[in-house]
C-alpha cells in the first residue's frame, strides 16, 4: 500500500481535469484551460501529461511512457517509475501490450488500437504562438477561425527555404475546426494523429489540455502546389533495416562516422527479436539492454 | 426511505476512476454504450447517473436538477455526496433530469472564446440501446446508432459548433454519450 492518493493528485484536482478532457473530446483540437498543480518534476519534463495521465488511470492499465521514442531515457524511466509507485499499474515496454502510453514527442511506430489511449506532453500548445505573442489574440484568432497567419508563416518558408522548412510540431487543423500543435512530433508522424485510439494533450506550464476523439479528421496544414509531404532520413535503420520508421542520427566519432537507428526502442527491438538485423546489426541477445 | 448518506463509492479514488475511464471512453465514441456502476443514488435517479455525479461533481459544478428529479432526497444526497450547489438552468455546468424535463435552451452553450464553458446533461432514460438514429462524427468509424429522444434538437445542437451542450444519456448501469460534434440523421 502506497501512502499516495490512488495516481498521486486528489480526488478534486482529478475531477476538474477530467471535467477538462471531457470538454476537450467533444471540441476537438480547443485548449481547454485548467488549474494545472504544482508536480513533483520539473515544468518541461511532461508535468502536464503526468496530470492527464493521472486523471486517465485505472488500476488494472499497464503503462509505456516514451521519450522520442525511446522507453530507457530518464524522463520516460522517472514517469514510469512515478506511476508504480503512485498508482500501482502494471509497466511496459511492449507498445502492444500497454492500454496507456504517456508519451513526448513521438507516436510509436506500431497502429494503436482502439482500446488504447495515447497521452502526449505539450510544451507550447499553441500554435499560433510564436507568431502572436498575446493570448488575448490568439483566443480570438481561433475564436474566428482567422488562421491565415500560419499561412502566410507556411508561404514565407517557401519562399525564404523553397520549401516548407517546419519539420515537426507541424501544424494541423481537426475536423475542418481548429488549428492545433499536435506536440513537437516530427511530421512523419502526422499521418498517424487519425488512428482509432484515443489521443489527449496535455501542457502542465501552459495549463491547457485538448484531446482528438478516435476516426476524427486531422489534415496537416498546405498549399495545393506544395502539399504536405512526411520526411525521414532517406535511409534504412542500422540495427534493424527497417525503411519505413523515423530514424535518429547518431556521431559515432570524431571523424563524423554516423549511424542511423530507429528512434522507436520497441519497435526496433522487436524486429531485431524477429530475426531482421541491419547495415551496422549485430543479432538480437536477451541480455543486451 | 434513502438514507442521504448512504449510496457513494466505497473507494472513492479506484471507483471514481473506473466510472470515468466509461465516461471518458462513451464520450470519445459517441453510440457505444458503456457500463458506469459503484452508486447507488435515491430514486429516480439512476446507478449510471449517481456514478457521473459522484465522478464529476463537486462544490465547482453548480448543478440543475430538471422536474421528476427535483427532490428533496435528490438535493441532499448531491450536497452531502459532492457539495454540488444546486442552481436554475442558465447556471448550471451540470444538469439531470429526464428528456421532456430539460429546458434546452435555458443552458449554457459557451462563448467563442471558450466553447467549453458549456452544460453537460445527464439525461435519464427509460431505454438505451444502439438503435434509431444515425450518428456520423468525431469518435464514429463511418456510423453508428443509438436510441435517442428525439433527432432535431441533437442537430440543432450541432449546427451551434463549437457551441453547443454535450449529452450523456444514462440508463440503469449503462451511459451513452452525444458531444455536439455528432451530426444525426
Amino acid at each position: 500500500m502506497s501512502d499516495y492518493n490512488f495516481a498521486y493528485l486528489d480526488e478534486q484536482t482529478k475531477r476538474m481535469i477530467r471535467r477538462a478532457i471531457l470538454k476537450g473530446l467533444a471540441i476537438p483540437g480547443y485548449q481547454v484551460p485548467f488549474a494545472s498543480r504544482e508536480m513533483p518534476m520539473p515544468y518541461g519534463w511532461g508535468t502536464g501529461g503526468v496530470q492527464v495521465s493521472a486523471a486517465v488511470l485505472k488500476p488494472d492499465d499497464t503503462f509505456k511512457v516514451i521519450d522520442q521514442g525511446a522507453d530507457d531515457t530518464t524522463n520516460a524511466v522517472s514517469i514510469r517509475r512515478f506511476f508504480q509507485k503512485t498508482a500501482g499499474v502494471a509497466v511496459t515496454e511492449a507498445t502492444e501490450e500497454a492500454s496507456v502510453i504517456q508519451t513526448r514527442h513521438r507516436i510509436p511506430e506500431a497502429e494503436l488500437r482502439a482500446d488504447q489511449i495515447l497521452v502526449y506532453q505539450v510544451p507550447i500548445p499553441e500554435p499560433l504562438r510564436f507568431l502572436e505573442p498575446s493570448e488575448v489574440e490568439t483566443r480570438k484568432m481561433h475564436a474566428l477561425e482567422e488562421y491565415g497567419l500560419m499561412h502566410v508563416k507556411l508561404y514565407e518558408d517557401i519562399s525564404q527555404h523553397g520549401d516548407i522548412a517546419t519539420a515537426y510540431a507541424y501544424p494541423v487543423k481537426v475536423e475542418g475546426r481548429y488549428v492545433m500543435d499536435p506536440s513537437p512530433i516530427p511530421k512523419f508522424d502526422n499521418p498517424k494523429l487519425k488512428m482509432a485510439g484515443i489521443q489527449l494533450f496535455g501542457a502542465g506550464r501552459e495549463q491547457r489540455i485538448y484531446a482528438i476523439p478516435p476516426y476524427t479528421d486531422v489534415v496537416s496544414l498546405d498549399f495545393e502546389d506544395y502539399p504536405f509531404q512526411p520526411t525521414k532520413a532517406d535511409h534504412a535503420c542500422d540495427l534493424c533495416g527497417a525503411e519505413d520508421s523515423y530514424l535518429d542520427e547518431l556521431i559515432m566519432d570524431d571523424a563524423g562516422k554516423r549511424m542511423f537507428m530507429c528512434s522507436d526502442t520497441d519497435y526496433c527491438a522487436t524486429r531485431r527479436k524477429g530475426g531482421h538485423i541491419g547495415a551496422q546489426g549485430a543479432p538480437h541477445r536477451e541480455d543486451a539492454a | 426511505m434513502h438514507e442521504v448518506l448512504e449510496g457513494g463509492f466505497n473507494d472513492v479514488p479506484v471507483q471514481a476512476a473506473q466510472a470515468f475511464r466509461a465516461v471518458m471512453t462513451a464520450m470519445a465514441r459517441p453510440g457505444d454504450i458503456v457500463q458506469v456502476c459503484g452508486a447507488q443514488p435515491p430514486a429516480p435517479m439512476s446507478v449510471a447517473a449517481g456514478a457521473v455525479v459522484l465522478t464529476l461533481c463537486d462544490p465547482e459544478t453548480p448543478i440543475y436538477l430538471a422536474g421528476s428529479h427535483d427532490t428533496e432526497q435528490v438535493r441532499a444526497w448531491i450536497s452531502f455526496h459532492t457539495g454540488a450547489p444546486c442552481v436554475a438552468a442558465h447556471d448550471a455546468v451540470f444538469a439531470l433530469g429526464v428528456w421532456d424535463d430539460l429546458p434546452l435552451g435555458a443552458f449554457s452553450i459557451g462563448r467563442a472564446e471558450y466553447p467549453d464553458r458549456s452544460a453537460t446533461l445527464i439525461v435519464d432514460s427509460a431505454h438505451l440501446a444502439n438503435e434509431g438514429a444515425v450518428l456520423r462524427g468525431p469518435g464514429i468509424d463511418g456510423t453508428a446508432r443509438l436510441s435517442l429522444p428525439e433527432t432535431r434538437a441533437f442537430q440543432q445542437n450541432a449546427a451551434l459548433f463549437p457551441l453547443g451542450l454535450d449529452f450523456l444519456f444514462t440508463c440503469d448501469t449503462r451511459l451513452a454519450a452525444l458531444p455536439r460534434t455528432t451530426r444525426v440523421s
